[in-house]
């Protein structure tokens, strides 16, 4: 096979898969506006425990990604800031770049490694051992049933988990600006609100929406195309968290570039 | 006689390929009300593939499979679902949904289709249970199950929503020979009590004269004989003979040939 050919045949089964994740979420998004009419929505039970497995669970490790990343950015900036005299601006620097960057993706990032590679691993052992198909002959959707509940839970708590990720970001800012910087902690918290305005606030929560289209529908995608037993079952995990992690980057690159250049 | 009868699945001229390979190569079939329909074959020749074009799980390259009086391939999701509804299906590795207990497995089509009350939906998985002989097992995780138990449990989820057809995959492949018995009773007593059509599909030759009315064997993704139990028994085709006999040597080959592998090893 000469170079062409290979070319062309990756681009060939990348555009596939784009057009079956796409296909995946417009079917996700029927089920969740057609399902009430139907009276085939999911049971709010469901829901409710991928909810907690998936914000509630990941509470701590959030807490501590987070919570390191704004003393490591105070102390960061503190380094660069303190050369100009003006170490008060540490509090700007963490507490904008936590909510407008950090936050959002840092949490995205860990959410995909923890939660993604759950739901892939948990549908594609469903897939291989017929599960899947045994709900099929019930007549029972495996969208509605297994994607709905699993992409609300993602579309609600990651969200939830940025903000929680943007508070504890600028605590830990906080701690090293009035220990080891000793600023006054008072003049701290006015910088830090002073400086964040709301844009930079939902910027970032849009952000963590499309971050949590992205690891529900990747995860979902990758678990319910799994072949070939546990071998099958390991890889396709690796491949969503991979592709999540890349996706999450390039998106959060786009995001990015379109709220810088408009201006918003 | 039997022409009269009414055909509950009717499959014609059905042909699936993967790939380069012929898995099913022009399949007739009829499959009438009541009877237990049994598919025998060897491992790869496309029994499992006939059966998961019955149910709808794979469509077909050419050819018409109906189920119930409609042509599943032109129905819409909906009403596929209505026709899925009114069969039951029993997996080769059980496919009970871990996260769940066994008495949730077998309300699940109960809970999901009907608008019964949980207390009845509890009478009536304790019926269906009892019925696979595992009553008071409901609040076992399936991950506590033998492989057996399993299979039951699959197998009581299969008839919770008491369908006209169940379709059973290797139902009594790696059991031992009492709950083989057993499963094979319960699918007798279902067929004659219910009036339940059965397709089962399965390579155990003990268990498929106990309970087939009629038997066909596949070959080669074809259709080789057609029969009541005597007319496969008595039959004079050297397939047939070679499968209930399990001779190593005759018309279908298991080993390749001699020449070639010394070629092959030597290579």
């Amino acid at each position: 096979m000469n170079i062409v050919e290979k070319t062309g045949k990756s681009i060939i089964s990348v555009t596939r898969h784009v057009k079956d994740v796409l296909g995946l979420f417009f079917d996700t998004l029927y089920w969740i506006i057609v399902g009430p009419f139907k009276k085939k929505f999911p049971k709010s039970r469901g829901i409710f425990e991928q909810m907690v497995f998936t914000g509630v669970k990941s509470v701590i490790i959030v807490f501590f990604v987070a919570f390191f990343t704004g003393i490591v950015i105070a102390m960061q900036s503190a380094y660069q800031l303190s050369k100009l005299g003006g170490t008060i601006y540490v509090a700007a620097m963490v507490s904008v770049s936590v909510a407008r960057e950090l936050g959002p993706v840092l949490t995205a990032l860990v959410v995909a490694g923890r939660v993604g590679a759950a739901i892939t691993a948990e549908l594609g052992s469903m897939k291989v051992s017929e599960q899947i198909e045994a709900l099929e002959t019930m007549a029972l959707n495996p969208i509605r049933f297994l994607v709905v509940p699993r992409f609300l839970a993602l579309l609600i708590m990651l969200p939830c988990l940025t903000i929680f990720s943007d508070i504890v970001g600028i605590a830990g800012g906080f701690l090293v600006g009035i220990y080891n910087l000793d600023l006054n902690p008072y003049r701290y918290i006015d910088v830090s609100f002073n400086f964040l305005v709301w844009k930079d606030v939902w910027t970032g929560i849009i952000k963590s929406i499309s971050f949590a289209i992205i690891i529900s529908m990747i995860g979902c995608y990758m678990g319910l195309n799994t072949k070939g037993g546990a071998e099958g079952v390991g890889k396709s995990t690796t491949l969503s968290v991979v592709t999540s992690f890349i996706l999450i980057i390039l998106f959060d690159c786009v995001l990015t570039g379109i709220f810088y250049f408009s201006n918003m | 006689m039997e022409n009269k009868r009414e055909a509950v699945i009717k499959i014609e001229n059905l042909v699936k390929k993967f790939g380069l390979r012929t898995v099913l190569d022009g399949i007739n079939l009829e499959i009438y009300k009541g009877e237990t329909f049994v598919i025998v074959g060897g491992s790869g020749c496309g029994k499992s593939t006939l059966l998961r074009h019955m149910i709808g799980s794979i469509k077909a390259d050419s050819g018409k499979v109906s189920l119930l009086g409609r042509n599943i391939s032109e129905l819409s999701e909906d009403e596929m679902d209505k026709v899925r509804k009114k069969i039951g299906m029993s997996f080769q590795g059980s496919a009970l949904f871990d996260s769940m207990s066994v008495g949730e497995n077998v309300s699940l089509p109960l809970v999901e289709h009907t608008r019964l009350e949980q207390s009845v939906i509890d009478i009536v998985i304790k019926m269906k249970l009892e019925l696979v002989g595992l009553r008071g097992f409901e609040s076992l995780m399936p991950s506590e199950l033998s492989g057996g138990m399993k299979k039951r449990v699959g197998l009581a989820r299969a008839i919770a929503m008491d369908p006209e057809i169940v379709f059973y995959d290797e139902p009594t492949a790696g059991l031992d020979p009492i709950v083989t018995g057993v499963i094979d009773k319960l699918v007798i007593d279902l067929s004659k009590k219910l009036s339940i059509t059965s397709v089962v599909v399965t390579h155990d030759m003990g268990s498929v004269f106990r309970i087939a009315d009629r038997i066909a064997m596949l070959y080669e993704g074809k259709m080789v004989e057609v029969g009541t139990k005597e007319e496969i028994r008595t039959s004079k085709n050297p397939l047939v003979q070679q499968f209930i006999t399990g001779d190593p040597d005759g018309p279908i080959k298991f080993f390749q040939q001699k020449d070639d592998y010394l070629e092959q090893l030597t290579k």
